[in-house]
């Protein structure tokens, strides 16, 4: 019976190392996604909507 | 009465601009990782983030100063990725065999593409339960922030987190249990990871990965 108990307390164990070694995982990929530089076209893209903006402030002011 | 001259007066919405402006330039890293992570693409990630920015910029105004901006940017992506997938399934099939031809290119190194078994599991998880995890497990949102960024509530996101989890291992098990294929080469965490996961399973070690293993358990 104590033999049962600490088996299941090993495959607990064992589960809750395996979720805490995914959870790193999942972490390491987006962090290494938020690391990479941003590319061009997307801060092009605000350039623009901020000057567009601006344009149109102009003519409606 | 538009909801820019309640909060910051005609005269200072000039100024309202840039500091919007420069607060969407700095989350642009995170939209990006989450939209990686819906999309398990690259380029289609970036398209993604680039209509988000669009859309949250045309919508500026409804945005309320002081609440989670991040939250509110992860809203509008989410919506529109999921939009976009229901037009293109609508319209033709191709778009998937676009999302999938996509072989493991550099740029993909850090996501789903080709470089972990965790990645590729996560592929397989349900978009709700992986969404969730994603948000709690991967981008340190809070469960009410994540369940108001995918419009349920809480206890709900809590349980599909769980089942996430779960869902995970099972697969990563299912797959130690297969003939090996090929490890992933580049990355130290991966490997880490993997050895880590391997000598955690309790049957079933993986053949032919080279890796050393203590035979102490009785035969």
């Amino acid at each position: 019976m104590s033999k049962d108990d600490s088996e299941n307390g090993n495959k607990s164990r064992a589960i809750r190392a395996r979720q805490r070694a995914i959870g790193r995982e999942l972490r390491r990929m987006y962090d290494g996604v938020v690391s990479e530089p941003v590319p061009d076209e997307l801060l092009d893209l605000l350039r623009r909507m901020d000057e567009a903006d601006l344009e149109t402030k102009k003519k409606t002011s | 009465m538009t909801r820019a001259d309640v909060h910051m007066g005609e005269s200072r919405e000039a100024t309202a601009a840039p500091d919007f402006r420069s607060d969407l330039l700095s989350l642009i890293p995170f939209l990006r990782a989450f939209a990686r992570s819906l999309t398990g693409n690259y380029e289609s990630a970036d398209d993604l983030v680039q209509e988000t920015l669009v859309k949250a910029w045309q919508s500026r105004d409804t945005f309320e100063l002081g609440t989670n901006l991040k939250a509110w940017l992860f809203t509008i992506l989410r919506n529109q990725f999921y939009s976009d997938r229901r037009r293109a399934w609508r319209q033709a099939p191709w778009d998937q065999d676009a999302a999938e031809r996509m072989p493991g290119t550099s740029q993909d190194q850090n996501w789903a593409a080709d470089l972990s078994d965790t990645a590729r599991a996560l592929r397989l998880l349900p978009d709700e339960q992986r969404e969730a995890l994603i948000l709690v497990g991967a981008g340190g949102f809070s469960y009410m922030d994540a369940a108001a960024i995918v419009k349920c509530n809480v206890g709900t996101v809590k349980s599909r987190v769980a089942r996430a989890r779960k869902a995970l291992i099972a697969i990563l098990e299912r797959q130690d249990a297969l003939p090996s294929r090929q490890r992933p080469d580049q990355g130290e965490a991966a490997r880490e990871i993997m050895a880590q996961l391997d000598a955690l399973a309790p049957s079933e070690p993986p053949n032919g990965t080279g890796k050393k293993r203590n035979k102490t358990r009785t035969e």
